[in-house]
């Protein structure tokens, strides 16, 4: 579309109004299916009409729109030119941190503050679930620079170890935890060998490959994992041995007799939601003091420029495989939460949207920053949410608003790094939480 | 100064398919002494700093290194990253390959990954940040300061890489690759894109580098200003052969480098670059 004029200088009527009449133009072949055509039920059968005073009032709205819009985007610009420039402090650390303890303090309040209030409990360990598991992708993808479209796999490697785990040996929920995370680990080694070689497109091919290999193996051998039909009744976690049931076994405590209360559904939603914040912390804890170790360092150095590692004599091999380990164990543990938490899980759950949900999350993030997937998990989870209430059109909000926020911030949301280490030790910041 | 052998390249082959970048090159590198190969474009210099690094598996041929601590080195037998952590050979690249999103205190930190990383156990004594890892991070942060220093990049440490001039990331390439604690630094064209200015004090860096750390230096470079001044010896490739090899001074009268120079089709650098 070079018709659409991208020019530097203050424009003409005349290509605002060339620019404008592209856009409508554009508009018209959309809308043609989008809007003019429509399906009507005819007593049963379904006859096609068409709305061209609507297809046109359309057409008509991106050209007023779009020509508004260069109009108003010209005098902001042309009014900025002419503002001094200023000198810029940059206070992003101070800021991140700020917004960090906030984020923190909110997280903590919610559930005290929305306790009697289901779906939004529910929906924030949904967000806290997506920012684990960015938070582990942040590792291999923001870190080391490896694009790996397949994380997904590690997510369902921890969650079907926890279910067969269970299934099998009767394993609780702690005990799985670990026997998970290194079992993904596993995985993301056994995914890592192979691909050592490849990088960019190729890698993220095979990485692809990878998820939907784990994902048909889970639908066709059904003797391990019960197929498409998923395996179920998983237990829930319990609070050290007590569980949140409304009728406790013969002789045991649950939760509401230990401590006097009375049973409330809400109990197990709300130990839910601090369970997965409290393993998102940890991750959080441990992924940033990673990275300022030799091993974050050489991640980011290898995502930097692979060549000049080995000429450091750094085993890039070790690197990469430590980058798909750790990160795919840090899945592997949001797995068996997502498992615990579900009660049932099949192969359903771990599709590549998943995995593609992930990615965006991290990439919308600010690649490496930590805080920015917080943001971006928000952003991804709530905003279709928040979208209900517009019906068909949620998905295509939801499609507008990924694309302005790459416009404005193409890289990312948070897209400022903090050094890990300084040499004057004055200026410290830090980016947790 | 001891001219004792530092590394011997022998009989060195380099095939790509039917092309022979290097045939059969036998150089010496003596110890605590600059040496500086030249040679006009496509002559193979720069094969065969990635054959000695590691970079290229050669085709035949052998490189012994003296290791002052370790002793004699096969080379050609180490591969990838071993030649710069075992054999402590260090090299920098034509293109510049800094780490440009971190700063240049960090690209000096992760050049000396390998020690680090062993101070962390596996990243266990990091996380808990036990005493043995940080007195580790404080002497390697020692390392990087003390080179930091001595190239003039102090007051830039906590700036990212990527973000300055071309001439200073010159620099910090070399103080990269100085905190690997090289025994062989083999630069290739350091004085590419530097101002006249800029060049000369290389020449005294590489100089000071050479006669007070007794670090032996491997130079490829078109810049004469800088082969002629610093350099002492020097070995001239044409066709991935050795066509002449001498002290500066038996160089710039050589009439085969000359005919190698003004002879053949190479524009760059004529007559007027072997006499500067």
């Amino acid at each position: 579309m070079s018709a659409v004029i991208i020019a530097r200088h203050a424009r003409t009527p005349a290509e605002r109004f060339k620019d404008a009449a592209w856009v409508a133009f554009i508009a018209l072949l959309l809308g043609i299916p989008m809007v003019g055509l429509t399906t009507v039920d005819e007593g049963g059968a379904l006859a096609v009409h068409t709305r061209f005073g609507m297809l046109g009032a359309f057409v008509g709205a991106s050209f007023v729109g779009r020509f508004i819009f260069r109009w108003i985007m010209d005098q902001v610009r042309s009014r900025r030119a002419a503002k001094p420039a200023v000198v810029k402090v940059d206070r992003t650390p101070q800021a991140i941190k700020v917004i960090g303890w906030a984020v923190l303090g909110a997280s903590i309040a919610l559930p005290i503050v929305f306790s009697e209030n289901r779906y939004v409990i529910d929906t924030a360990t949904t967000v806290l679930i997506y920012v684990m598991l960015g938070w582990g992708l942040n590792v291999v993808v923001g870190l080391a620079g490896l694009l790996d479209l397949g994380y997904v796999a590690f997510y369902a490697v921890g969650a079907y170890t926890y279910a067969l785990l269970f299934s099998h040996f009767g394993w609780t929920f702690w005990e799985a935890l670990p026997v998970a995370g290194a079992m993904a680990a596993t995985f993301g080694i056994l995914l890592g060998y192979p691909i050592l070689r490849l990088r960019g497109d190729y890698l993220a091919i095979v990485t692809l490959g990878f998820g939907e290999i784990i994902r048909v193996i889970l639908v066709n051998w059904t003797e391990l994992s019960n197929g498409p039909n998923g395996i179920g009744s998983i237990p829930r976690p319990t609070l050290f041995g007590l569980p949140f049931d409304r009728n406790p076994a013969e002789g045991t405590q649950s939760f509401a007799t230990f401590f006097g209360l009375d049973f409330s559904g809400m109990h197990r939603i709300i130990f839910l939601y601090y369970l997965i914040l409290v393993l998102a912390l940890l991750t959080n804890v441990f992924v940033s003091r990673l990275r300022k170790l030799p091993v974050g360092r050489a991640w980011e150095a290898l995502r930097e420029d692979e060549i000049a590692c080995k000429a450091m004599g750094m085993n890039v091999t070790n690197v990469k495989l430590s980058a798909f380990a750790i990160g795919a164990m840090l899945g592997g543990f949001a797995g068996v939460f997502f498992a615990a938490r579900q009660g049932f899980i099949s192969p359903e759950s771990f599709t590549f949207t998943e995995s593609a949900t992930i990615l965006a999350i991290v990439v919308l993030g600010g690649m490496g920053s930590q805080l920015g997937v917080v943001l971006a998990a928000l952003v991804l989870v709530l905003l279709p949410e928040l979208g209900r209430n517009f019906s068909e059109y949620r998905m295509l909000m939801f499609g507008a608003a990924m694309v302005l926020i790459m416009v404005w911030k193409p890289g990312g949301l948070l897209a400022s790094r903090e050094p890990t280490i300084r040499l004057n030790k004055a200026v410290t910041a830090g980016g947790e939480a | 100064m001891s001219s004792a052998t530092l590394l011997s390249v022998e009989n060195l082959t380099m095939r790509f398919g039917g092309l022979t970048a290097i045939d059969d090159l036998s150089v010496s590198v003596p110890a605590g002494k600059i040496t500086a190969i030249i040679g006009p474009n496509g002559a193979g210099k720069t094969t065969f700093f990635n054959c000695l690094t590691g970079f290229y598996k050669p085709t035949t041929g052998s490189v012994r290194l003296v290791h002052p601590k370790k002793g004699e080195m096969r080379l050609e037998t180490l591969t990838g990253h071993r030649v710069a952590r075992d054999a402590q050979v260090v090299r920098t690249f034509q293109n510049i390959r800094l780490f440009p999103k971190m700063t240049v205190l960090e690209n000096l930190i992760v050049a000396q990954h390998n020690f680090l990383q062993e101070a962390s156990r596996f990243s266990i004594a990091g996380i808990f940040r036990l005493p043995g890892y940080r007195k580790a991070e404080a002497e390697a942060l020692k390392t990087a300061a003390h080179w930091l220093d001595r190239l003039g990049l102090t007051g830039i440490a906590d700036v990212a890489a990527g973000d300055l001039p071309y001439g200073t990331q010159r620099r910090i390439e070399i103080a990269r690759a100085l905190c690997v604690d090289p025994v062989l630094l083999c630069l290739d064209e350091p004085a590419a894109g530097l101002n006249p200015r800029e060049s000369a004090e290389l020449n005294t860096l590489l100089l000071s580098l050479c006669r007070e750390e007794g670090i032996a230096i491997l130079l490829i470079e078109h810049d004469m200003s800088v082969v002629m001044n610093v350099s002492d010896h020097i070995c001239v490739l044409n066709y991935g052969r050795k066509i002449a090899e001498g002290t500066p001074e038996e160089i710039r009268n050589d009439p085969q480098v000359i005919k190698a120079y003004l002879g053949e089709d190479d524009e760059e650098t004529a007559s007027g670059g072997i006499a500067a």
